[in-house]
C-alpha cells in the first residue's frame, strides 16, 4: 500500500436528542471525553484536531468552527474545520486521515457536532438559504422540495412503490431500538405506520424523514506505530473517496447519484476492492430519507440501479442478512444531527468491526465495512472504508 | 530542508473596493483561468483535488460549498471546503499531496465583501451568544482591547502603529493590484476618527473584493512545469482560546506556536537571520507589530527600533508587507492569507516588478482570521 | 463491550421547558443583508425574464445548450460565448406536492414545485419553478407545460416574473 497506515483507535458519542440543554461546545466536549476515555488517552496525546459541523445557521453562530474550537479540545493545537454540507460527517474522518497520512501528525482527534434546536422555531427554515440566491430563493423553496423531487424521479424511473421504500424506514427504526443513543428507535413500527404518516411533500411523508436532532460524535485516529501501542484491536482506514458534482442540480439526472459512484470508486481503488458486493460486510449508507439509502446503495455499487430495494425485500439488509445495512439504526432511527450523524456511522463500523456493538452486533465477525454521507444540493458523496 | 510540495501557479482577479461587473462565480473563474495558465495545467485532466475556503454568513448562502466547483473546473471531482483563512486551504492541499492522495491540487479563496451590507452585525454573530453578544458592542472593541494591552506591554504608542499604516499604504503604491495605495502624512493618519480606543479608523484595513486561485504540485511534477517551483518548506497553524475572558491580550501565543511548528519543519533555528522578507497579518496596524514579535522575527523590545531604524521597510533587512498588506490591498476576508502568499511567490520568482527585492530565497507568510478569532496559519516558502 | 461506556448522556429538553420558562435561554436574531452582484450570465438571464424570455447559454465544444446561462462550461472548462433564446415551454422532469412552506407552516392548498426541462435547451436541462392552474392529482412526469408570465409592466427582472407553469 502506497499510503501511510492510519487506524481508528477510539470512539465516543452523545445521545441524539431533539433539544439538548448542553451548548454546542459542551456537546462536542462530551463526545471528545467519551472518545478519549475509550482508549485511555488525554488531551496532551492529541497532535491536531479536525472538526465537522454543517451550516452555521443551525447553531446560530458565525464562524461556528471557532466557537466550537475549545469544546473540541483544540486549545493551542493545529485545528481545522472542513465542510461539505451533509457529507461533512463522513468527510471529517477523511480529513483526519490525510492529516495523519501526510506524516505531520501521529494522533488526530476528529469531532463532529450539530445543534439544530438553536434555530427557532424550526431548523428547516435555515435551509431556504441553501438555494441559489438570485434564481431560486425568490420562489421560497423548501428543503423538502428537493428530496421530494428526487424521490419522485427515482421511484418513477424504476417503478418502485411507496410501500417498498417504507421498508427502509421500518428496518432502520427497528435497528435503532437497540442503540442507547437513539432518538427514534421503535421495535414495533410497520410499513402501514409509514404509509399513514402525514404527507409533507408528496411523495415524502413524515416517517420517510429523519428527525432534526442535537448531538456530537468523536473518533481518534493514529498512525500505525502509535495505534499498536494504544490498542490490540485497531480498525484500519482502508479507503477514502469524495466527489462534488455541479451546483446546477436542475441539469442533472436525479435518478442516480453518480457523485457517490465516483467517490466510492476512489475509495474501492485505494482499498484494493474489486468486487464490493462480496468484499463489503456492513454498509452504513446515508439515510436522511428512506429512499436515499436505496439511491446510495446503488451509487456505492452494492446494488444494480433501481434494485437496491431487493436487499430489503429479501432480508439481506437485516443484521443477520448477507449485507447488513445501517445496523446502527441510521439517521432515520438514531437521529440526524447532520455532521454528527455521518460520523456516527463511522463510529458504528468501528464498534461493529471490533465486536463491541452490543445488542446491535452483526454476527459472523465482519471484517470490512463502508460508511457514506451525502449533502449539498444532492451533489456530494463522501465514502470511507474501514477494515480489521 | 524538505522540498516535497511546491506552488506552481497563481492567478487572481479583482482587488477592488467593488466588482459589480462579475458575479462571485465569474470573478473566481477569471482567477482560475490565470492560475491554470500560469501552471500550464488543465483542471479537467490534470488537477485531482480542489479546496475552497469560505464562510456561509459572509457568502449569504448556507452550505456555500455547493456553489464552489463549476467555476474552477472541479465538477464531479474531489472538492471540499475549509472554513478558515486561505492559508488553511493551502495547508490542506499540502497535506493531501504529502499523503499521496493527489499530485496536483488547486485552492480557491475569494471575497465579495462589497455584497455584504451588514458585515459588523455578522461579525458580531461570531461572538459567544450567551456571554458576549448581549453586551451589544461593535465587534471591533476586541481590537481596541488587544491594541491597548499590547501597547502597554511593548511600550509602543499609536504613533508607531501610524508608521505601519504609512509604510504599508506607501508600499501599495508600487503594487498595481493594490487599491488602497496612498502617500499619507502621519498627522493625516492620526487625525482619523477613533473606533474603539486606542484603535483609530485609519489603523484598520478597509474591505475589498477579489478572488485568488493557487495551484500546488508534488515535486515529481513541479519540476516539469514551466514556472520555477516555489517550495512550501514549513507549515503551521493553531487556535487559542475562543473565550474573550481567557485570552492573553498583550501577545499572540497561537501565532508563536504556529510559527514554531513551521520553523521546526523547515529546520530554521534563527528565523530573524534566515528569512528574507515577511508578508504578515495587518488587518489592524498594531497586529503587524504583534505578529512580528510572536513570529520571533523581531523581539518585542526591539519593535520600535525596527521601525525607526528602517528594518521592516522595503530597503531594510526584513521588509514586511511589500505588497501593501491588508492596509494597502484591502481586507479580503478569508482570502487575506492568499493575497499575502501571492506577493511571496512573486518575490521568490523575481516577478514583483517595482517592489522586487534583489534575490530573496526564503519568505514567510502569516495570516489571521480577524476578530473575534484566534485562528492563524504560517507558511515558509523557498525558491530553488 | 469495551471496558468503558462510549455513550454520553445529555439533558433532553421539551418545547414546554422553554414556553414555561423552566430553562433560561436567550433569543437573538441575525441581521444579515446582502446585495449579490448578478454578473454577466445571470445579469442577461434576469434581463431576459424582464423581457418575457428564457435565456440559456451554448457550449460550442460540448455542443450543449444549458439553462440557467453561465460564462464557462463546467464540463470542458471552455468559455461559453453565446447566450441563446429558449422557448418558454417545457416538460416536467419531476415534481412534488408540498403541504408545508419553507418555514414549516402547514398549508391546505399545496404548492407544486417542479424541475422543468426547457424547450430549446439540451435534454435534461431544466430549471426549478412551480406549477399552477392544475389539480395536483393530474400532474405527472413528462407533462408538457407553458410559462405564465406577469404582465410586462409588473416584471422586474426576477425568476418570479414567471408566475408558474401551466399544463399545455
Amino acid at each position: 500500500m502506497k499510503y501511510r497506515k492510519v487506524a481508528v483507535v477510539g470512539a465516543g458519542m452523545t445521545q441524539f436528542v431533539r433539544r439538548a440543554k448542553e451548548t454546542p461546545p459542551e456537546l462536542a466536549f462530551k463526545a471528545v471525553r467519551a472518545a478519549l476515555d475509550s482508549c485511555d488517552l488525554t488531551f496532551a496525546d492529541i497532535d491536531a484536531v479536525c472538526l465537522g459541523t454543517a451550516p452555521d445557521s443551525f447553531d446560530g453562530i458565525h464562524m461556528n468552527g471557532e466557537y466550537l474550537s475549545n469544546g473540541a479540545a483544540a486549545f493551542r493545537k493545529p485545528y481545522m474545520r472542513s465542510y461539505v454540507g451533509g457529507g461533512t460527517g463522513v468527510f471529517v474522518p477523511i480529513q483526519g486521515w490525510y492529516h495523519v497520512a501526510s506524516g505531520l501528525f501521529d494522533t488526530v482527534l476528529v469531532v463532529a457536532e450539530e445543534k439544530m434546536s438553536s434555530y427557532y422555531p424550526h431548523a428547516q427554515a435555515a435551509f431556504l438559504t441553501i438555494f441559489d440566491h438570485t434564481i431560486e430563493r425568490p420562489l421560497k423553496p423548501n428543503l423538502l422540495w428537493i428530496f421530494a423531487l428526487e424521490m419522485n424521479r427515482y421511484m418513477t424511473t424504476y417503478g418502485i412503490s411507496k410501500a417498498d421504500v417504507a421498508r427502509v424506514s421500518v428496518l432502520h427504526k427497528r435497528n435503532a431500538a437497540d442503540h442507547p443513543c437513539a432518538l427514534l428507535g421503535d421495535p414495533h413500527i410497520t410499513v402501514e405506520d409509514v404509509l399513514q404518516s402525514e404527507t409533507l411533500a408528496w411523495p415524502v411523508q413524515r416517517l420517510d424523514v429523519s428527525p432534526v436532532s442535537d448531538g456530537a460524535v468523536a473518533i481518534i485516529l493514529a498512525a500505525e506505530h502509535v495505534a499498536r501501542r494504544i490498542t490490540d484491536k485497531p480498525v484500519w482506514i482502508e479507503g477514502v473517496g469524495w466527489c462534488l458534482d455541479t451546483a446546477y442540480w436542475t441539469n442533472r439526472d436525479l435518478a442516480y447519484p453518480r457523485y457517490v459512484e465516483v467517490a466510492a470508486k476512489m475509495a474501492y481503488e485505494m482499498a484494493g476492492i474489486k468486487e464490493p458486493r462480496k468484499e463489503i460486510h456492513i454498509a452504513e449508507p446515508y439515510d436522511p430519507f428512506d429512499y436515499k439509502a436505496l439511491h446510495h446503495l446503488e451509487g456505492l455499487q452494492l446494488a444494480e440501479r433501481g434494485r437496491a430495494i431487493e436487499l430489503y425485500l429479501n432480508g439481506d439488509a437485516e443484521r443477520t442478512g448477507n449485507l447488513p445495512i445501517c445496523p446502527s439504526g441510521g439517521l432515520l432511527g438514531v437521529g440526524n444531527p447532520i455532521a454528527a450523524a455521518g460520523l456516527m456511522k463511522v463510529a458504528e463500523l468501528f464498534w461493529q468491526l471490533r465486536g463491541e456493538a452490543g445488542q446491535r452486533q452483526v454476527p459472523g465477525n465482519p471484517q470490512r465495512g463502508i460508511a457514506q454521507a451525502w449533502g449539498d444540493l444532492m451533489q456530494v458523496g463522501t465514502v470511507i472504508i474501514l477494515g480489521r | 530542508m524538505e522540498k516535497e510540495v511546491a506552488i506552481v501557479g497563481i492567478g487572481w482577479e479583482g482587488f477592488q473596493p467593488t466588482t459589480s461587473h462579475y458575479s462571485y462565480k465569474e470573478m473566481i473563474y477569471q482567477a482560475a483561468q490565470r492560475a491554470y495558465h500560469d501552471a500550464n495545467v488543465d483542471p479537467r485532466k490534470d488537477i485531482q483535488s480542489f479546496v475552497s475556503v469560505a464562510e456561509d454568513f459572509i457568502e449569504g448562502t448556507s452550505i456555500f460549498d455547493e456553489y464552489t466547483p463549476d467555476q474552477l473546473g472541479a465538477a464531479l471531482k474531489p472538492m471540499h471546503t475549509i472554513t478558515g483563512d486561505g492559508l488553511h486551504g493551502i495547508i490542506t492541499a499540502y497535506l493531501m499531496i504529502r499523503s499521496g492522495l493527489c499530485q496536483i491540487a488547486a485552492v480557491e479563496a475569494h471575497s465579495k465583501a462589497s455584497n455584504v451590507r451588514t458585515l459588523p452585525q455578522i461579525t458580531h454573530y461570531a461572538l459567544d451568544p450567551i456571554l458576549n453578544r448581549p453586551l451589544e458592542y461593535h465587534p471591533e472593541f476586541i481590537a481596541g482591547l488587544e491594541m491597548n494591552r499590547f501597547l502597554h506591554e511593548s511600550q509602543l504608542t499609536s504613533e508607531e502603529c501610524a508608521l505601519i499604516v504609512q509604510k504599508n499604504r506607501r508600499n501599495a503604491l508600487n503594487n498595481p493590484s493594490a487599491p488602497y495605495g496612498c502617500d499619507f502624512h502621519l498627522d493625516e493618519i492620526q487625525q482619523s476618527e477613533p473606533i474603539s480606543y486606542p484603535l483609530l479608523e485609519s489603523h484598520s484595513s478597509q474591505t475589498a473584493d477579489g478572488a485568488i486561485v493557487i495551484v500546488l504540485a508534488h515535486h515529481s511534477i513541479a519540476k516539469s512545469l514551466p514556472k520555477e517551483p516555489i517550495w512550501v518548506i514549513g507549515v503551521g497553524w493553531c487556535n487559542d482560546a475562543y473565550a474573550l475572558e481567557y485570552r492573553e491580550w498583550g501577545h499572540l501565543p497561537y501565532v508563536t506556536q504556529a510559527a514554531m511548528m513551521a520553523y521546526r519543519q523547515a529546520q530554521i533555528r534563527n528565523p530573524a537571520s534566515i528569512i528574507d522578507f515577511a508578508e504578515v497579518d495587518d488587518l489592524y496596524a498594531y497586529r503587524e507589530l504583534m505578529s512580528l514579535s510572536a513570529l520571533n522575527l523581531i523581539p518585542k523590545t526591539q519593535l520600535g527600533e525596527a521601525i525607526y531604524g528602517g528594518k521592516i521597510y522595503p530597503e531594510g533587512d526584513m521588509p514586511v508587507n511589500l505588497s501593501g498588506g491588508s492596509l494597502g490591498m484591502g481586507n479580503l476576508l478569508d482570502a487575506n492569507g492568499c493575497a499575502r502568499l501571492i506577493e511571496a511567490v512573486l518575490q521568490l520568482r523575481g516577478e514583483a516588478g517595482k517592489r522586487q527585492l534583489p534575490s530573496p530565497h526564503i519568505g514567510l507568510v502569516q495570516s489571521w482570521r480577524g476578530i473575534p478569532t484566534t485562528s492563524t496559519a504560517v507558511l515558509i516558502l523557498a525558491n530553488s | 463491550m469495551s471496558a468503558k461506556n462510549p455513550y454520553a448522556n445529555v439533558v433532553s429538553l421539551s418545547e414546554e421547558d422553554f414556553s414555561a420558562a423552566r430553562v433560561l435561554f436567550r433569543h437573538d436574531k441575525l441581521i444579515a443583508n446582502y446585495a449579490w452582484d448578478s454578473g454577466i450570465a445571470i445579469g442577461y438571464f434576469l434581463a431576459g425574464l424582464k423581457a418575457g424570455q428564457i435565456l440559456g447559454s451554448y457550449c460550442a465544444k460540448c455542443r450543449k445548450t444549458v439553462v440557467p446561462p453561465r460564462i464557462v462550461c463546467e464540463w470542458c472548462f471552455r468559455p461559453m460565448q453565446r447566450f441563446v433564446k429558449l422557448s418558454d415551454s417545457g416538460t416536467v422532469n419531476t415534481f412534488s406536492i408540498c403541504y408545508v412552506t419553507w418555514d414549516v407552516r402547514r398549508i391546505s392548498e399545496p404548492e407544486i414545485p417542479a424541475v422543468i426541462e426547457i424547450d430549446g435547451a439540451s435534454e435534461g436541462n431544466g430549471i426549478l419553478h412551480k406549477l399552477g392552474e392544475i389539480d395536483p392529482q393530474e400532474v405527472h412526469i413528462g407533462m408538457r407545460v407553458q410559462a405564465v408570465w406577469k404582465p410586462p409592466e409588473e416584471r422586474c427582472g426576477s425568476i418570479t416574473d414567471i408566475l408558474y407553469f401551466r399544463k399545455v
